[in-house]
């Protein structure tokens, strides 16, 4: 095998990446967990966390521009570089979407209980799993766990807008909730945001891995090509 | 003004020794089509088949078809008469030492028999314009031999005799490969423009350069032609795994 | 050899024994080229001052007197070993430059082996039998002695040479050089002529003057052939006087100044030799031969 340290960069970009992954995971699992246990302890976790998020996301974008400058990647080097930088993006906005989540629910901790008719725990688990199945298919490089993240997009969306509706709704009937309500409603914003970020990190990981580009729904220009099962 | 190459069913041999299998491909006119590969590959020598420099070699011979326009190389036109249609640039920059620049870029021709001097002015100085040099050596052409050039500008003189001849299509082994970065890059504009009147097929093992140069890229391993395809495609996505591996740089 | 530990550089003396052996090579290299030259020098020192004296106005111009008188010259051999060489050159070089080219360019082959094999069995065999042989094909059927016939003699001994080093001189030029002229279009035979031996003009030229400096001064085989001549000749098929053959009829003659005759002409035959390699030398480093237009 040749090419030792480019080798070597790869892997290290590639370990960087999914560090930044287990942290943005780990952001938006706390926030939705302190929202179920009404807890600011784990808000403050979320928000002090952020720093860690974006210096990771520097790091990888410095690494990965260094492999672009001196290394010359070709093929599946190069879109995996590439889908590494994008992914990194996505990552650290979900980093971002999940401190938002963590602020609403601290004002709603401050806020009297109320009883929303919606549910976002569902929702945030619906979310996480996206979010674990997108990281994962980066992981074994594998398209199809990729594909079937895209698929479920669809249905975070309409959890999403039945949400959207009947917080509406409950605005209007019941005004002495309507903070609490509006907190929800941008939870449930914030956590459709991670969802399409999610969809964005599975298309990239279909590109690195297929060198098709699926993103906005366009039919990728398939090609016939083994699975990339050796560049970890 | 150029035409096309079309390889069908191209076998190499150097006496026993099978060195190109069944090679097809095509290289469009007006367009320049690098061939890669590790050492060893064939590429040189696919090269050198298609104006029939492989024969020179003793015990060397080739079969199969090469069209260039509606010529077939190898059907019983004479190789003197092919090579005035397909020039070649070698890898070493080799300009006849004994010569002046003049001399050398119009040896194509004076060799030949072309006798008429007034025409020979303007070929020698069109031909020097087109491969950059003019300006360089317009007031010494007569005065300074050929070997008394920089390396970069020896090349550059060994293409302008190339022209001279006016090919329809120009066959580069390795052009750069005994050149400096930056007479490289002349070298590499120049065949931008040239793709403008040839055909140009260049043989190179700097994969960059094949990706800055070329618009279709062939590579070749072990004396077959393993893919062939628009270059883009060849440093993106290759359908083929060798050529990735390849490309990527795990061997070769 | 140097070690460096940071900033210190240590150097180990080069060993005593390995200086003298140093010294006592080179003074050996040097004292092989002075015994190389000694001979050399004795021989042109020696000429002359035995033969300076009697170099002359007389003796340039005028032809030998019969036995006995005082005086004469050798005006007759000087022209005609120039005549003689010229002969010989016009045989020797073109069929020598040829067969170098062919034995360069078509002959990595059995045939071309045995060409050079037969090349130097040629070089080693001995003048006088050259000589003989000339006899037997030209002087007994033309019935004469002949100027023809000494440069037949001469050409067989400059041919060797000529072409074992036309041909080495060829095998020189890069095949880069016959390939640059194949790309172009140019034809087998006038690549070889145009290009090829245009780059090798100058060794070729030098073989040349190798092959003619040897046969300038051969006296064996122009004993059965040219002959000698006491008078003028410039025809082709008479005998004709040569310096050489001068210089040995006087030098084996009994008689005091017929030696001092061959002193002088031994002189002269040293000085056109080593004047007309010269005189090609500088023409060729001039590159006045190089071939460039």
């Amino acid at each position: 095998m040749m090419r030792t340290r480019f080798q070597q960069g790869l892997e290290e970009l590639r370990a960087r990446l999914l560090r930044m992954g287990g942290l943005a995971e780990q952001a938006v699992d706390r926030a939705c967990q302190a929202y179920i246990d009404r807890d600011l302890s784990r808000c403050n976790m979320v928000l002090e966390g952020e720093s860690q998020v974006n210096a990771t996301e520097r790091e990888i974008d410095e690494l990965a521009f260094d492999l672009l400058a001196l290394q010359q990647p070709a093929a599946v080097d190069l879109r995996f570089i590439l889908a590494v930088t994008k992914i990194n993006s996505d990552l650290e906005r979900v980093g971002d979407q999940a401190v938002n989540i963590a602020e609403r629910v601290m004002d709603l901790v401050e806020l009297p209980k109320a009883d929303l008719p919606v549910d976002i725990p569902r929702m945030a688990a619906a979310v996480s799993a996206m979010v674990r199945r997108a990281l994962e298919s980066f992981i074994e490089g594998k398209a199809e766990l990729a594909q079937a993240v895209l698929e479920m997009d669809s249905v975070v969306d309409r959890m999403k807008d039945e949400a959207f509706i009947t917080l509406v709704k409950t605005m209007n009937e019941r005004p002495d909730v309507t903070r609490q309500a509006l907190d929800a409603l941008l939870i449930a914003r914030n956590l459709e945001r991670v969802a399409d970020h999610a969809t964005n990190i599975a298309e990239d990981v279909i590109f690195w891995v297929r060198g098709a580009d699926v993103r906005h729904n366009v039919a990728p220009e398939a090609t016939v090509h083994q699975e990339v099962t050796d560049t970890r | 003004m150029g035409v096309g190459i079309r390889v069908e069913k191209l076998n190499a041999w150097f006496g026993k020794t099978q060195a190109l299998h069944e090679i097809s491909m095509e290289a469009p006119a007006n367009h320049a089509t690098a061939v890669i590969g590790p050492s060893g590959c064939g590429k040189s020598t696919f090269v050198r088949c298609l104006n029939r420099m492989h024969e020179t070699i003793p015990d060397a011979r080739a079969a199969g078809q090469v069209l260039i326009g509606d010529l077939n190389v190898y059907n019983g036109t004479s190789a003197v008469q092919i090579r005035r249609r397909i020039g070649m640039v070698f890898q070493k920059p080799n300009p006849f030492p004994t010569m002046s620049i003049y001399d050398n870029v119009a040896a194509g021709l004076k060799l030949n028999g072309f006798r008429d001097h007034r025409r020979l002015d303007e070929i020698v100085e069109r031909s020097l314009r087109f491969s950059a040099l003019w300006d360089e050596v317009k007031d010494t052409l007569r005065k300074k031999s050929g070997a008394s050039l920089s390396g970069g500008q020896q090349q550059r003189l060994c293409i302008a005799r190339a022209l001279a001849v006016e090919p329809e299509v120009l066959l580069m082994d390795e052009p750069c490969s005994a050149l400096d970065p930056i007479s490289t890059g002349k070298i590499e504009e120049l065949i931008f423009q040239l793709k403008e009147r040839f055909t140009i097929v260049i043989v190179t093992h700097n994969m960059q350069q094949a990706s800055r140069v070329a618009e279709f890229t062939g590579f070749f391993l072990l004396g077959k032609l393993i893919e062939f395809d628009k270059t883009e495609k060849i440093f993106t996505n290759p359908s083929d795994k060798r050529t990735e591996d390849y490309v990527t740089g795990r061997f070769g | 050899m140097n070690s460096t530990h940071g900033s210190t550089v240590t150097v180990i003396p080069i060993s005593l024994w390995r200086r003298t052996m140093n010294l006592v090579v080179t003074c050996a290299a040097a004292g092989s080229v002075i015994l190389v030259l000694l001979p050399l020098g004795a021989i042109f020192g020696y000429l002359l001052y035995r033969g300076f004296g009697s170099i002359n106005w007389a003796f340039l111009t005028q032809t030998p007197k019969p036995v006995g008188e005082p005086g004469g010259g050798m005006a007759n051999a000087i022209a005609g070993s120039v005549y003689i060489l010229l002969i010989a050159s016009s045989m020797g070089v073109p069929v020598g430059i040829g067969a170098g080219i062919f034995l360069a360019e078509y002959g990595q082959n059995r045939l071309g082996n045995l060409i050079r094999f037969t090349a130097d069995v040629l070089n080693g065999v001995p003048s006088i039998i050259v000589g003989i042989v000339a006899y037997g094909l030209v002087v007994l059927s033309q019935g004469h002695f002949s100027a023809l016939a000494g440069g037949v003699a001469l050409a067989i001994m400059m041919i060797p040479t000529i072409t074992r080093t036309t041909e080495e001189m060829l095998l020189l030029v890069p095949n880069a050089v016959r390939e640059a002229a194949y790309g172009l279009g140019v034809s087998r035979w006038r690549t070889t002529l145009s290009i090829t031996l245009r780059t090798a003009t100058s060794g070729v030229i030098t073989g040349v003057m190798l092959a003619f400096a040897r046969v300038a001064g051969e006296t064996a085989p122009l004993l059965f052939t040219a002959f000698g001549n006491q008078y003028w000749n410039w025809k082709l098929n008479q005998p004709t006087a040569a310096l050489s053959l001068q210089v040995f009829t006087y030098a084996i003659s009994p008689f005091d100044e017929w030696h001092r005759q061959a002193w002088a002409g031994a002189l002269i035959l040293i000085v056109l030799i080593v004047f007309s390699v010269s005189a090609v030398r500088l023409a060729a480093s001039r590159g006045m031969l190089k071939g460039a237009n």
